[in-house]
């Protein structure tokens, strides 16, 4: 290094030394008596906002999980003393068709409810999941944006529709249908089938929906590069990576079909029958209990027997909700 | 040699702006040619319609000659199956579906109807062979594809497009989302199979293009600026634009 270079770089690393003292000039003017010690030991505003807020959300939290415990302690108590103050068999209620709380315990049998509310669920959601893929498949695949949305808009205005309505209209059309063409009354599980496909049809076609989106594009890409064609790219891939999400979408289908209790009780027939064939009067767990709760007085056998068909409800929603999750862990694996 | 693909005055349009001005450019069979150019260049979107993978995106106008071993694929009657068959593609991130090894690599031959178990079973073997990921693979064909590294991945994705015997394989940036070891691993496989297949190949990767390639083609702003031999376009390019692109003066 020659003698004139050393000098340049002294000059750099003095530069670089005087830009240094500068920082270090503003830092000693910051100095002791200009932090305030105060503020430093006690919590600031923002500080107090944020307990707050904590506070605020777990309070909602606390008073939620209050009102789920109470229900399910409520509807518990109810249910079981069925079983543990009237003394009736579970294995009877669960088994037996003799279902006339009134005339004691030997006759509290749900077996009826049970089928009756079974078939019309997985019925209905069979024959509907077909159809609220086939249109899901549809809005996301083929449809325009602006057809997509607007059948978007349909199937969320008979989301909408009370069920009383859906009720009505299987009153007045499906059940004079069904007379017509098997006779007999009209009222049975067919008629409450065909009011629950239309009612669950929205739902599974929407988490469908969701479920097809979620789908990554990538994927549908790298399957049109190797070859495949639409409809093969859809069936091999699009509906194989979705099928967690569409049975999660079936099953939530299913929760509302098995809930449900207005439009049903209006064409089921409300007969603790044994359902034989699916156009004879049957009963619902959900129709047992609108049609029953108010004819019975609150702590007898009869209305301690309604509240163990709640209680069954409640445990079934659970187990759909269960069901929903390992699908869901499952998918995800 | 002979040429594989042919293209002459492409021309792409999303909507009214232009983003490929007029592209001739030839591709030499059983070469590696990779495009390079600065973000936006148009090279990617170059490299999409030699398979017609554009044709998906709206308002797309494409015009020009391409021809794949003499035939122009954008014709009313090319079949898109056929053509995918003969030029297939890799993306930037590995894609691998949610299914096992096996099924992901078998994926393009059940599409073509192999019925052929005996058959399905060697071409995935041989494929997951020349992709470099067999000694990987060999004793988990059954899990799922995506629980290996990104660079397994992307390597059964070289396997999945390869096991329907492609003519040319379309490469996206196929290291820019995986690590340097990965990056190096699919490098390999690229060098070895480089003499059996036609291999296009985008890439940002300056020093990966000068590695492996044998051609070279620089986009810039939608205009095919300079292609030729990857040595001598390296060593001494011929537009002043591509030296200062190679040398790193932008981009």
């Amino acid at each position: 290094m020659s003698k004139k270079d050393t000098e340049n770089l002294k000059d750099v690393v003095n530069q670089a030394i005087d830009s240094q003292q500068v920082v270090h000039v503003k830092l000693k003017d910051i100095g002791q008596k200009d932090v305030d010690i105060d503020k430093l030991t006690r919590p600031s505003k923002e500080t107090h906002q944020e307990y707050w807020g904590r506070g605020l959300s777990y309070l909602a939290i606390g008073l939620i999980i209050l009102l789920v415990g109470s229900i399910i302690g409520f509807v518990g108590i109810h249910g079981l003393a069925t079983f543990f103050r009237d003394h009736v068999n579970l294995w009877q209620f669960l088994s037996s068709t003799d279902w006339d709380p009134t005339s004691g315990p030997n006759h509290v049998g749900a077996l009826v409810m049970i089928v009756t509310s079974f078939l019309v669920t997985l019925l209905s959601a069979l024959v509907a999941t077909p159809f609220a893929v086939a249109v899901a498949l549809f809005m996301t695949e083929y449809a325009s944006k602006k057809a997509a949305s607007f059948l978007q808009s349909i199937i969320e205005l008979l989301v909408g529709i009370p069920s009383v309505v859906y009720g009505f209209l299987g009153l007045t059309l499906v059940v004079p249908v069904i007379r017509a063409i098997f006779g007999g009354t009209g009222f049975g599980i067919l008629a409450g089938m065909l009011v629950l496909f239309v009612m669950v049809l929205p739902t599974i076609t929407s988490l469908t929906v969701d479920a097809l989106n979620a789908v990554p594009k990538h994927f549908r890409q790298a399957s049109a590069a190797l070859g495949a064609t639409h409809w093969q790219t859809i069936a091999r891939v699009v509906l194989k990576v979705a099928t967690p999400r569409i049975l999660t979408a079936v099953i939530f289908g299913m929760a509302r079909a098995f809930g449900e209790a207005l439009a049903v009780q209006m064409v089921i027939g409300n007969a603790v029958l044994m359902p034989y064939n699916l156009v004879t009067p049957s009963s619902t767990l959900t129709s047992q209990l609108t049609t029953q709760i108010g004819n019975t007085v609150m702590g007898t056998l009869a209305n301690n027997a309604l509240w163990s068909l709640a209680l069954l409800l409640l445990v079934m929603s659970l187990f759909f909700n269960i069901l929903v999750r390992m699908i869901g862990k499952k998918g995800a694996k | 040699m002979t040429k594989i693909i042919t293209t002459k005055a492409v021309r792409l349009k999303y909507g009214n702006s232009e983003a490929l001005h007029g592209i001739d450019l030839d591709f030499e069979a059983k070469q590696l040619t990779t495009l390079i150019g600065p973000s936006g260049c148009g090279k990617s979107t170059f490299l999409r319609c030699l398979n017609r993978m554009n044709d998906d995106i709206p308002n797309v106008h494409i015009s020009g000659d391409i021809k794949f071993e003499g035939h122009d694929i954008y014709t009313n009657k090319t079949d898109l199956v056929a053509l995918r068959k003969e030029v297939g593609m890799v993306f930037q991130q590995p894609t691998p579906f949610p299914f096992s090894v096996f099924d992901n690599v078998a994926f393009g031959l059940r599409l073509a109807r192999i019925k052929d178990k005996a058959l399905i079973e060697e071409r995935v073997i041989e494929s997951l062979k020349q992709a470099a990921i067999w000694n990987e693979t060999k004793d988990v064909l059954n899990r799922n594809a995506q629980r290996f590294s990104g660079g397994q991945q992307q390597r059964i994705c070289i396997a999945r497009a390869l096991a329907v015997r492609p003519k040319v394989v379309l490469l996206d940036e196929p290291t820019s989302a995986l690590d340097p070891i990965s990056s190096a691993e699919v490098e390999q496989t690229l060098i070895q199979l480089k003499r059996q297949y036609t291999f296009i190949m985008v890439t940002h990767n300056l020093q990966q293009a000068s590695r492996i390639s044998d051609q070279t083609a620089f986009f810039m702003n939608g205009d095919l600026i300079e292609s030729g031999a990857t040595e001598k376009m390296f060593i001494k390019p011929k537009r002043q634009m591509t030296n200062d692109y190679l040398n790193g003066r932008f981009g």
